[in-house]
């Protein structure tokens, strides 16, 4: 199971400034091991955010993304109380959901 | 799949190390799982490929697309980028890296009621001309920036 994330979401003016750092390995599947055999790629490909149920960001992603994804957006309509929920799945089909509340 | 990559890696030669073609033989089989995600567009190598798959075949230049990035990044693995769009209606934002091997690191789409920017890290294997790719209001606009790297962040 994949190490939780960290989410931050605070007020910034009116609107909700969200932060989010990942735990993932992200694996281009380019690289090659000490006997010369290629890593897997394991890359996020999906993320979403969502805000009391509605969609407020939602990414692809490549294996271009670094390691250990960070992520940084705003958006309109929250308030200090409210629920953030961040949502990845990986090309293996590993999922991870984690929830953080609004700070003022 | 391993015999396949053989050839390839053979095929180019020196540029094995970076492995141009390898992305092709190891995306395969485990990405299945997240179906709607845009293989087409992320499989793709060279920049102008990319775009059309995304759909922003002539796109124009636009100075309300912001890129904010290190103009030189000393490590390829982690180069953070922020991109704003001040184009009303923005409704995905994507983030090219032109001499990656597959030259799209993300593609965000953008709701209502938030805000046309994002922040991210992704990894850029040399110096490259990076690209916003920007669609507002059902049309496409870009701009583009040089970035150097001086690590590069693909290598291991």
């Amino acid at each position: 199971m994949a190490d939780p994330m960290k989410i931050r979401a605070r007020m910034a003016g009116d609107k909700v400034e969200v932060k989010v750092l990942m735990a993932h390995d992200m694996e281009t599947g380019q690289r090659k091991d000490s006997k010369g055999n290629a890593i897997p790629a394991h890359f996020i490909q999906h993320v979403t955010a969502t805000h009391n149920g509605k969609v407020v960001l939602s990414a692809d992603w490549g294996p271009a993304v670094s390691k250990n994804p960070f992520l940084s957006f705003k958006f309109a309509g929250g308030k200090p109380g409210d629920k953030v929920t961040v949502t990845w799945t990986d090309n293996n089909g590993e999922k991870r959901t984690d929830e953080a509340t609004v700070q003022s | 799949m391993n015999a396949d990559r053989r050839k390839v890696l053979q095929n180019t030669g020196g540029l094995a190390v970076m492995g141009l073609a390898a992305s092709a033989g190891l995306f395969g089989p485990a990405t299945a799982a997240a179906d709607e995600w845009n293989k087409a567009a992320f499989s793709t190598k060279n920049l102008a490929d990319t775009v059309k798959a995304l759909g922003g075949s002539g796109a124009t230049e636009s100075k309300d697309v912001v890129i904010t990035s290190p103009d030189i990044a000393e490590n390829g693995a982690v180069v953070p980028f922020t991109i704003s769009s001040r184009l009303p209606k923005t409704e995905s934002i994507a983030l090219l890296v032109e001499k990656n091997p597959a030259a799209l690191a993300a593609n965000f789409s953008i709701p209502d009621g938030t805000e046309a920017g994002v922040t991210t890290r992704v990894k850029m294997g040399q110096t490259s001309k990076v690209i916003a790719l920007v669609k507002a209001d059902g049309k496409f606009y870009y701009t583009a920036k040089e970035v150097k790297v001086t690590l590069g962040g693909c290598g291991g």
